[in-house]
């Protein structure tokens, strides 16, 4: 999501993104123009030049929100109305069920090992990227990028050819009663490829921006590398680790196709929410499968929330170095 | 692969960080996708092919790879006139629907699956309605499109967006100061501009409808040669332990994918060179 671009969220930098906040409008497009003869350019855009008329832009706008509503709004308010339809008893009642807190619990686990594996290599991967010139470093990026590109099934796949009882490595582990498959370890692996871009993606640019003036200084003086990564690098580089953490943590608690051909569904113990969501729909359980749903849909709302307060502060951050 | 170091600063930690992230790179990625190609190499030529061209996994195929190209055409179309709405003119919501333009990206797939089954199934809000006047979305091929439509649609956003912002604004008052009337201004001003991104976004939303599993399967009915997709079917050779049609399949569309992704890198790497960035 540049080389390979924009796969993703974390494809568009929030470089790209800052833009958006400000307000295209007026002022910024026509900034360029001296100021003297700023009101009479926008007077004649206004006129006819800059916009439709204006049956047009209603056309433009009303087709716009309708789509969005209908393909985005609506199924967000399905999940609730659904999880709600036979009141809030039954549905703090599904919550409670022992087979929805396991799986909490196991997607809370999954998640938390695999964002805290990927934050470590997403921090190494991006030092060695970020503050090093070498050659092939575009191709390293696309190999990291590579997860984005594929399909969530066959990342599941990839793993069972290789943990399952005919693939390369089953029959060693079965020999030695280690179960990967069906079970937590392979639904650890599955995330880790889904989500192993997110954090790397979001510093490598940062820290390309940032450059090695400061390391380089703090070295000078006499620091260490840690010393210098923790007191140095680490704090400007903050928002963008939580960012790409952000996103990490919410795809690792989402992820449902390749979790699903590696977990095995087994009841209480390898379903994660995701899972869950789809084994209660299709029991015909609509509202606690609606439930469990609008715990995941309530963590996608957080996160969006979230995101725009931390691009919000990386464009303040960078603004300084922009001029 | 070799990647050799020039080290252009005296900070420390190249080797080790370097080293660390393709251990990691291999055992996570590269190792587990080679299994994959390793697979299909133990089959041959004749087996790859009688897989790959059996009715069912065609039938699957042309339904991952048709489905989604229209849809993607829908989401290049519609998120064309989304941006221009967001970007070009002021209404009331504009935030708060630039924000929900990121849904689909954040919505777990299965989240998304079911409450666009539940939407558009018979009794459903939209579905209801749109079966008195005859239209069956869900469990047929057009639920599985609906679900490619909601799944594509962030990606030609985001990625036009930010270009239609930055598009200098004076040519367009050059252009209708030299005569030429708003349609034209559009069509041949503004739209060559826009050319690159909406091509990356058509190309990154088919993209991803091509691999999409968990927001399709419940809306598609799932029927062999009708509304079965390409992921599912692998799905369902691996619950039987057909492992090398899995693979065969599995491989067809990590090729697809790659040319897409081959694709929009060239796509990038001309629009840079058309457009001179800042």
């Amino acid at each position: 999501m540049t080389i390979i671009t924009a796969s993703d969220p974390a494809h568009l930098s929030h470089r790209e993104r800052s833009d958006r906040v400000s307000d295209p409008g007026e002022g910024s497009s026509s900034a360029a123009l001296p100021v003297g003869n700023r009101k009479t350019t926008v007077g004649i855009a206004r006129s006819n030049s800059r916009t439709e008329p204006g049956p047009v832009r209603f056309v433009i706008i009303v087709l716009a929100l309708t789509f969005l509503t209908v393909f985005v709004v609506l199924p967000l308010v399905v999940v609730f109305a659904q999880a709600f339809s036979k009141g809030f008893i039954a549905y703090f009642a599904a919550l409670a069920e022992p087979e929805a807190w396991s799986a909490i619990k196991l997607t809370l686990l999954v998640a938390a090992i695999s964002v805290g594996l990927n934050l470590v290599f997403g921090v190494l991967a991006a030092w060695a990227i970020a503050k090093f010139d070498f050659s092939g470093k575009t191709f390293l990026i696309t190999l990291i990028d590579l997860p984005f590109s594929v399909s969530p099934v066959i990342a599941g796949l990839v793993f069972v050819l290789l943990f399952g009882a005919q693939g390369y490595f089953g029959p060693w582990l079965q020999a030695h009663n280690i179960n990967v498959l069906f079970a937590v370890p392979g639904i650890v692996l599955v995330t880790i490829f889904v989500t192993f871009p997110f954090v790397a993606r979001a510093l490598i640019p940062l820290m390309q921006e940032q450059g090695t003036q400061e390391e380089e200084a703090a070295i000078s003086l006499g620091a260490s590398g840690l010393q210098t990564f923790f007191r140095v690098t680490l704090p400007n580089i903050k928002w963008g680790l939580l960012y790409g953490v952000l996103l990490c943590n919410a795809r690792a608690m989402g992820e449902f196709g390749a979790v699903s051909v590696v977990s095995g569904h087994i009841r209480g113990e390898t379903n994660t929410m995701p899972l869950l969501v789809e084994i209660l729909y299709n029991e015909y359980q609509f509202v606690s499968s609606f439930a469990i749903a609008s715990l995941l849909a309530m963590l996608a709302l957080i996160t969006l929330v979230v995101k725009t307060v931390l691009e919000r502060r990386l464009d303040e951050g960078q603004a300084p170095s922009d001029h | 692969m070799s990647v050799i170091a020039v080290r252009r600063s005296n900070l420390p930690g190249f080797g080790l960080t370097m080293g660390l992230t393709l251990t990691w790179l291999s055992v996570i990625i590269l190792i587990p996708l080679a299994a994959l190609f390793l697979k299909t190499f133990e089959l041959s030529p004749e087996q790859f092919w009688g897989i790959v061209s059996s009715r069912r996994t065609l039938n699957a195929l042309k339904i991952s790879f048709g489905l989604s190209f229209a849809a993607a055409l829908v989401n290049l179309v519609m998120g064309t006139i989304i941006v221009w709405a967001l970007v070009r003119y002021r209404f009331p919501g504009r935030r708060l629907f630039d924000a929900i333009v990121d849904i689909p990206f954040a919505l777990p797939t299965a989240v998304a699956g079911v409450a666009l089954t539940q939407l558009f199934a018979p009794k459903g809000w939209l579905g209801g309605p749109l079966a008195e006047l005859g239209i069956k979305v869900a469990f047929t091929p057009v639920g599985i499109f609906v679900a490619m439509i909601f799944i594509g649609i962030p990606f030609v956003v985001r990625t036009v967006q930010p270009v239609l912002i930055d598009l200098d604004v004076e040519i367009e008052e050059a252009a209708a100061s030299l005569g030429a009337n708003r349609w034209h201004t559009v069509l041949r001003v503004i739209l060559p501009g826009l050319i690159p991104a909406l091509l990356t976004g058509f190309a990154l939303a088919f993209a991803r409808a091509v691999g999409e599993y968990g927001s399709v399967i419940f809306i598609a009915g799932n029927l062999p040669n009708v509304s079965e997709i390409a992921p599912l079917l692998i799905v369902i050779r691996l619950s039987e332990f057909r492992y090398a049609d899995a693979t065969a399949i599995a491989v067809v569309m990590l090729v697809a994918s790659f040319l897409i992704i081959f694709a929009v890198n060239r796509l990038q790497r001309w629009a840079q060179a058309r457009i001179p960035t800042h």
